[in-house]
């Protein structure tokens, strides 16, 4: 499945967020979006996922979402939204029990998504007992967990360290070798797009437009050892965004 | 580093202001307290009339048991206590829900309850023994109206209280309206419930006792009535000793089920 935006037009409360946004979502790919804080990305990633409705265009899928998908878009949250009082395996399980799956399926779900984010020691575990890694990966479990066609992430590893982060990288690179998705990631972070993206785009400040959309040919498993390579692409971005992120970091909230 | 005369260790400012457990504390101002009156009576400092000592209360007492009519008066109490609290509960909780979840409710009840709640309901209760009756009913709805209020109130708040992010969550992965209500909505306003159930037993106490002197036979509010218009003291203290364990028995309770459902907290 893949998405079409088609001439997105949000506000809030008067105030233009985002301003014609045309983009593609190709099936497959990561599509990382950029750009200095309260440039709406956020905003456009609960656009995508239908969480918001847009004032003006419209977010188009293209095609059926697999069959087997339980919920074809999926977020990853930058703050994990684990429910506190379920176990590892519980929080996996919330997403699956609206689909009336069977238990025998419910459980050997959950028993494979653990084990494909080395979560299996922690089943029983609660998040208040998780580095803040694993409870990201018991995010990134539930999501797969629904089997989604495309998954939207926002800012997933803003809340880590930065050793952590690179763990994690590494993690979603390898999943997504393993089984290639679509997935739209939201970062205010040049290093994580340039590691995670085919193609990245660059919003301006608010009111978020494009400004430029770049593409990185490099296949991701070989982006970690050729961090050198991806440097003038993060330079190349950083002299995108760096007047904007200034005159952004002096800008009153809600004035 | 060289040794300097005037090199000395950092003041340390920081410590205090955590409160940690100290075990036995409370039991033991209980226990020297109780010695300090019983003192105080033997040596006649206290008068018998002004107070009786601890003894003779709890003479009264271990009559009351021989008698047999502790448990006549306990369990009248007690009966109107769960009816009048578990039906104000409830019903708090499922109005406090409605608050939490729909405008129009919201709009409708959170100026009613405002303008209900500070009403002391024992002066609505010739009202109540209008409507319910002189016996168990006007009673249970003094009970149950006492503790309806402050459950609406804690149950809407911890409604409201829930993180909007977990909400999100749960709509983002296509949960119905019910279960996110049930799953996400309802443990989470647990917190905020809970102790709310602490104000609302310890008001029911209070009214219990309030609407036993007005026309119950038995009942620890009936007990406590008699002996003060026989002046008996010592029967007196006996009396409020009940209510006084009574309360701690319901707050050890409520300790334990907060122990139980809310061990997912930090």
């Amino acid at each position: 499945m893949q998405l079409t935006l088609n001439g997105i037009n949000h506000r809030y409360g008067g105030m233009p967020v985002l301003s014609d946004i045309d983009l593609e979502i190709p099936a497959g790919e990561i599509v990382c979006i950029v750009g200095p804080s309260g440039c709406g990305k956020s905003t456009l990633l609960r656009l995508i996922g239908g969480l918001e409705r847009p004032d003006e265009g419209a977010v188009l899928e293209h095609g059926a979402p697999p069959a087997d998908s339980l919920n074809p878009l999926t977020y990853i949250f930058q703050d994990f939204a684990l429910l506190p009082w379920r176990s590892v395996a519980g929080n996996v399980s919330l997403a699956l029990e609206d689909h009336g799956l069977g238990k025998a399926e419910t459980e050997a779900i959950i028993d494979d998504v653990l084990a494909r984010t080395k979560l299996s020691d922690f089943k029983n575990a609660l998040p208040r007992q998780l580095s803040g890694g694993m409870k990201q990966r018991v995010a990134i479990a539930r999501a797969l967990a629904v089997r989604p066609a495309v998954l939207l992430m926002d800012e997933p590893l803003s809340a880590l360290d930065s050793q952590t982060r690179e763990l994690l990288m590494d993690d979603l690179v390898g999943l997504w070798s393993k089984t290639p998705f679509t997935a739209v990631y939201v970062t205010h972070n040049l290093n994580e797009a340039v590691r995670l993206g085919h193609k990245i785009v660059v919003l301006s400040r608010r009111p978020g437009r494009i400004r430029e959309v770049v593409s990185i040919d490099m296949p991701l498993a070989e982006r970690a050892d050729r961090v050198g390579e991806l440097a003038s692409k993060q330079e190349q971005l950083w002299s995108l965004i760096r007047d904007e992120a200034a005159a952004a970091d002096m800008e009153l909230i809600d004035a | 580093m060289p040794e300097n005369p005037t090199s000395q260790p950092v003041p340390f400012r920081g410590g205090g202001f955590n409160p940690r457990p100290r075990a036995l504390v409370g039991l033991a101002v209980m226990v020297v307290l109780i010695a300090v009156w019983e003192t105080g009576c033997r040596t006649g400092i206290i008068h018998p009339l002004v107070l009786p000592a601890p003894s003779e209360a709890a003479t009264a007492f271990m009559e009351l048991v021989d008698s047999g009519l502790l448990w006549t008066h306990l369990g009248a109490s007690l009966s109107r206590l769960v009816i009048g609290w578990t039906a104000g509960t409830l019903l708090g909780i499922a109005v406090g829900f409605a608050i939490g979840l729909f405008s129009l409710a919201r709009a409708g009840m959170v100026p009613l309850v405002a303008a209900i709640f500070p009403i002391p309901k024992i002066a609505l209760l010739p009202l109540f023994i209008i409507w319910f009756g002189i016996g168990e009913g006007s009673k249970v709805a003094t009970i149950l109206f006492g503790t309806f209020f402050p459950t609406v109130v804690a149950t809407y708040g911890g409604v409201d209280n829930v993180d909007r992010g977990l909400i999100r969550m749960g709509q983002s992965f296509g949960l119905s309206w019910v279960s996110i209500v049930r799953k996400i909505i309802l443990p989470g306003a647990l917190p905020a419930i809970l102790p709310g159930f602490r104000i609302s037993a310890a008001i029911a106490i209070v009214l219990l006792v309030a609407a036993e002197m007005i026309g119950a036979e038995f009942g620890v509010g009936a007990y406590i009535l008699m002996a003060g218009s026989l002046m008996a003291m010592d029967q007196l203290i006996a009396g409020v000793a009940i209510l006084s364990t009574i309360g701690l028995t319901v707050s050890w309770i409520i300790g334990r089920a907060e122990k139980m459902l809310l061990r997912w907290r930090v």
